[in-house]
């Protein structure tokens, strides 16, 4: 019994060592918890606020775009689109079969979203369908009860009416690019928002962007919403609309003149009032609508790989030699210098002679004795060799300034280029070679280094047509009033004798392009001027030979055809310019296209007018 | 007069004796503790009776019932069933190992019928019968003969649920039964050598012996905040569910962690983090002072005990019990890994319950017949 007593006696001694383990062991757990609950709790307590709470942002809607009138150019619709949410889903495939026989559902779609879903997070819904049209979409919420875990998605997706006429201004919205995303704003890192990549869209992206809202959810472990919170929600500010200059219906009778298989070009018409822009065309065009849903990767290289370069907004930014249509310069230059008469003959035989270098007239075989007017009219070159030499490169790159060149304007589309104007100091500063004056003759008919683009080119045809120092504007309520526009420093007879040679050009039989009966075919006058930009040097030998005719030339080697003019002759109202790359000659293939936009921008300025007085106008905007 | 008449060594009681000699207080804190239960199953389903906390209620009616009836039984009934139940428990968890049901990850169910048993809880109540059997028989454990059977008895039920596999179950067993060793009286030198092959033996097992589970596991517990949505996950909802209670909870009712389904599995293994979120530290501390005061009962009671059998038996029982509320406790607050222990009679599930009554129905019988001297030696073994 001492025995089993002694054991008795040791196995409390062990409970009781073992007990006070025991004990320590709760009262370690209970230290625990007091650390937990007691000491660190209002860290927990906002964690777990967290928890249950979001902050949901809510997308403003995007500001839209106008046209002159207020007739919309950019506009939001509504996104049709269907999410899954993961965690609903037990069985993917039959649910994948089931909504494939409700809509289309491509078998790599079905195997995107295969990979989707098994990488999953526990918050991440999947986009399994997106801009569904209303049947589809109508369709599928009707079997919702059998689509366990899919969800129908309203959300906003930027819509161009008339995609490709103002793909060039507009621009389009697409995602944010990530470094742009990289610690910015929870707007720019919302995956629903979109921002302006390109055009008026990226440049005005602040104004059309509008201020989201904000709506506190409680949300369950998953991140699904459980109830909104109204007294919490602070709705989004939708961006400013963004009224344009443009003219929608101009603007497509533009497209639509400069388009056609393997034509390229730009076109720009501005309002003489203030310098409005009311067509601004680059064509090959694309579909912006294309980009703000998202743009394929093929369709994407497509674009990019074009020879005719569709992204590329050639109105503002190609550059060309203005050609011929820069002589009118020339001879306004010549006149207030005192160095021309319009009454001085200068005989053309077809070349004329520098040093030991002859420069060429288009014509072989020469115009005879020319006055300024004729000259103007033919578009003869000699004549203004002659002119460029008695008026230096300086004189040139002065007056060539005073109408626009070498000057970027800025419409808004953050981007356009300046051109170039050369004079000796820039020929110095780029290739330190001295100014040759074989190189003032041929900017005497606008070859050379001589660069404008297709607006500058219109600036200077409105310039020559009013007389004013016109800049051209593209956001309606940013021109000056008509009243405070400068004139131009230049003499009135200068700028007649200009418009005058310019009139020859469509208005005389004799004229380079010549319209029978007037622009509209009711004898209407007006002036324009033709250009052939040349692209490629023209050798001796071939010279000596016979001169290639463009349409035996590659594509890219053939000359632009340029065009500029306004109308009417009296009282302008619009000037334009345009320009098919590697058309070949200006009267034939620029001159009929600018005329179709100038009459058509006219008779819709009568329509307009017409309709004002009939009082059923549309309002423009107030911005 | 009471006292004396119940004071005696003899083993045969009658059945008034018997009853006369349950520990009521015991039976008071079981029932509190599953109350609590009841009520935290009832905030778990959002303040519904369906589908934990009625059912919890009826389950535990019937085991409280099967425990008395159980406690009442003979004493040397227990002693002469301890091996046939262990060999009954080792050829089920050699059955779950063919015929088990995955869930979670590991083979823990048998289906038998329209029961699911986790052969793995009744291991432990064998494991507890059969070594204060074995125990209660060899008396003193000094001699190094004593000790091939008792670790054989821990070492197989060890091995099979490991490979289930269950390393909290498999650790809990083997502390279960190191812990009954100590307490039998095994001698110091034994000990310590013990102590010395575990300290060589522990990192090889660690090295080798581990699946990528529970190593993804461990790898979580010391670093939650690495992984918050993915492993790291459980630990932390229940960290951020406890600490928002504070001193005195958010209410009844008012946990927003677990109503909306921040934590998992609220109502089993994490159903401690929904006492401490609704009902603060002094809720939390009340509960594990409920369950010391059980600790401390089933202690008394053991050291009470006359025989090495009821003392084994009610100690044992009581070691199982206070180890699923440390490492359930442990786990929940973040400083033991998640092994997936559930907080006994507390938390919902019906084998869990049924193990736990019936332990307590040894710990009571172990009572019932602490005055009861039986016979020793080592014919007794088998």
């Amino acid at each position: 019994m001492a025995r089993d007593d002694d054991i008795a006696a040791k196995f409390t001694r062990r409970s009781i060592v073992f007990g006070t383990a025991g004990f320590l062991g709760f009262v370690g757990l209970s230290a625990r918890l007091y650390q937990l609950q007691v000491l660190e709790s209002g860290k927990y307590r906002g964690l777990s606020e967290e928890n249950q709470f979001n902050y949901h942002l809510l997308v403003p809607s995007r500001g839209r775009i106008l046209d002159r009138s207020a007739r919309i150019l950019a506009t939001n619709i509504e996104n049709f689109g269907l999410l899954l949410m993961p965690e609903q889903v037990t069985d993917l495939d039959a649910l994948l079969s089931r909504l494939s026989r409700i809509i289309p559902l491509s078998e790599a779609r079905k195997a995107n979203i295969r990979k989707s879903f098994a990488k999953r997070g526990l918050r991440a819904p999947i986009r399994v369908a997106n801009n569904m049209n209303w049947a589809s979409f109508a369709r599928v919420n009707l079997w919702l009860p059998d689509l366990p875990g899919i969800h129908p998605d309203v959300g906003e997706v930027r819509e161009y009416p008339d995609g490709s006429d103002f793909a060039h201004v507009i621009g389009y919205v697409g995602r944010v690019p990530p470094e742009q995303a990289r610690g910015a704003g929870a707007l720019l890192r919302h995956p629903g928002f979109r921002i302006g990549r390109t055009g008026i869209e990226r440049n005005y992206d602040l104004d059309l962007r509008g201020n989201p809202g904000a709506l506190k959810v409680e949300v369950n472990a998953l991140g699904r919403t459980v109830r909104e919170l109204p007294d919490i929600r602070t709705s989004a500010a939708a961006g400013q609309d963004l009224q344009l200059t443009l003219d929608k219906e101009i603007q497509h009778a533009a497209h639509m003149a400069l388009s056609g298989p393997d034509i390229s070009g730009a076109a720009c018409l501005i309002d003489l009032e203030k310098g409005e822009v009311r067509a601004l065309v680059s064509t090959p065009s694309y579909d912006p609508n294309k980009f703000a849903r998202g743009i394929s990767g093929a369709d994407y290289k497509a674009l990019l790989d074009d020879p005719l370069k569709p992204l590329f907004n050639k109105a503002v930014s190609g550059t060309y030699p203005p050609a011929s249509c820069f002589k009118p310069v020339i001879a306004m230059a010549a006149f207030d210098a005192g160095l021309a008469n319009p009454r001085e003959r200068i005989t053309c035989t077809g070349k004329i002679k520098l040093g030991d270098r002859e420069f060429h007239c288009w014509r072989r075989r020469g115009h005879g004795r020319v006055n300024l007017n004729g000259a103007l009219g033919t578009s003869c070159d000699v004549y203004f060799y002659e002119m460029a030499r008695r008026l230096g490169i300086e004189r040139i790159h002065d007056a060539a300034l005073k109408f626009g060149f070498g000057q970027m304007f800025d419409l808004g589309l953050g981007t356009g280029s300046a051109g170039l104007v050369p004079n000796a100091a820039w020929k110095r500063a780029r290739f330190d070679l001295p100014w040759a004056q074989g190189e003032t003759l041929i900017a005497g008919i606008g070859q050379g280094y001589l660069a404008s683009t297709p607006l500058q080119l219109a600036v200077m045809t409105a310039r020559i047509a009013t007389g004013r120092n016109i800049v051209p504007t593209l956001v309606a309520g940013t021109a000056k009033p008509a009243t405070e526009i400068p004139q131009l420093d230049f003499s009135t007879n200068a700028l007649n004798i200009a418009r005058e040679g310019m009139s020859s050009v469509v208005n005389s039989p004799w004229g380079t392009a010549y319209v029978p009966n007037g622009l509209d075919g009711k004898n209407m006058l007006w002036a324009g001027k033709t250009g052939t930009g040349q692209v490629r040097r023209i050798s001796q030998a071939e010279r000596k030979n016979r001169i290639r005719k463009n349409a035996e030339l590659k594509r890219e080697l053939r000359d632009h055809a340029l065009f500029v003019g306004y109308a009417p002759f009296f009282n302008p109202q619009f000037a334009v310019s345009l320009i098919v790359e590697h058309g070949g000659g200006g009267s034939k293939e620029a001159a009929p296209r600018a005329r179709k936009i100038l009459n058509f921008a006219l008779q819709q300025q009568a329509l307009k007018v017409a309709r004002m007085a009939a009082g059923t106008a549309p309002t423009e905007v107030a911005r | 007069m009471n006292y004396l008449r119940i004071a005696r060594p003899e083993v045969t009681l009658s059945l008034f004796d018997r009853i006369l000699r349950i520990n009521w207080l015991l039976v008071v804190l079981l029932i509190s503790l599953a109350l609590v239960g009841v009520t935290m199953l009832y905030s778990a389903s959002g303040g519904s009776f369906e589908p934990y906390s009625s059912r919890h209620a009826t389950r535990f009616a019937f085991t409280l019932g099967l425990m008395l009836v159980l406690a009442l039984v003979d004493i040397r009934i227990w002693m002469a069933l301890a091996y046939p139940v262990y060999a009954l428990a080792l050829a089920l968890l050699i059955g779950v190992e063919f015929f088990g049901e995955t869930a979670m990850g590991a083979q823990r169910w048998l289906n038998i019928g329209p029961i699911r048993l986790q052969p793995s809880e009744m291991m432990k109540l064998a494991l507890v019968l059969a070594l204060a059997r074995y125990l209660h028989a060899a008396g003193e454990l000094k001699q190094l003969r004593d000790l091939p059977v008792p670790l054989l008895l821990i070492a197989i039920p060890f091995a099979l649920i490991l490979k289930q596999p269950d390393l909290g179950t498999a650790i809990l067993v083997a502390a279960i039964g190191a812990g009954m060793i100590y307490l039998a009286g095994l001698g110091w030198r034994i000990i310590l050598s013990g102590a010395v092959s575990a300290a060589i033996g522990l990192p090889l097992f660690l090295a080798f012996g581990l699946k990528e589970y529970q190593w993804r596991r461990i790898r979580t517990f010391l670093n939650p905040e690495d992984d918050p949505l993915g492993s790291g996950y459980h630990i932390l909802q229940s960290k951020i569910a406890l600490g928002s209670g504070g001193v005195d909870g958010k209410g009844f009712l008012n946990g927003s962690q677990s109503s909306l389904n921040f934590l998992p599995e609220k109502h089993t293994d994490f159903i401690f983090t929904m006492i401490g979120e609704e009902f603060g530290f002094l809720g939390s501390v009340g509960v594990l002072a409920l369950y010391g005061a059980v600790l401390l009962v089933g202690f008394y009671i053991a050291i009470r005990c006359q025989s090495m059998f009821g003392r084994m038996m009610a100690s044992g029982i009581t070691i199982t019990f206070g180890l699923y509320v440390l490492v359930n406790v442990g786990m929940v607050t973040g400083l033991l890994p998640v092994v997936g222990v559930p907080l006994p009679l507390i938390s919902y599930g019906g084998t869990v319950m049924l193990a736990v009554m019936i332990g307590f129905a040894l710990v009571m019988n172990a009572h019932i017949y602490r005055y009861s001297v039986l016979p020793t030696g080592r014919s007794l073994i088998l």
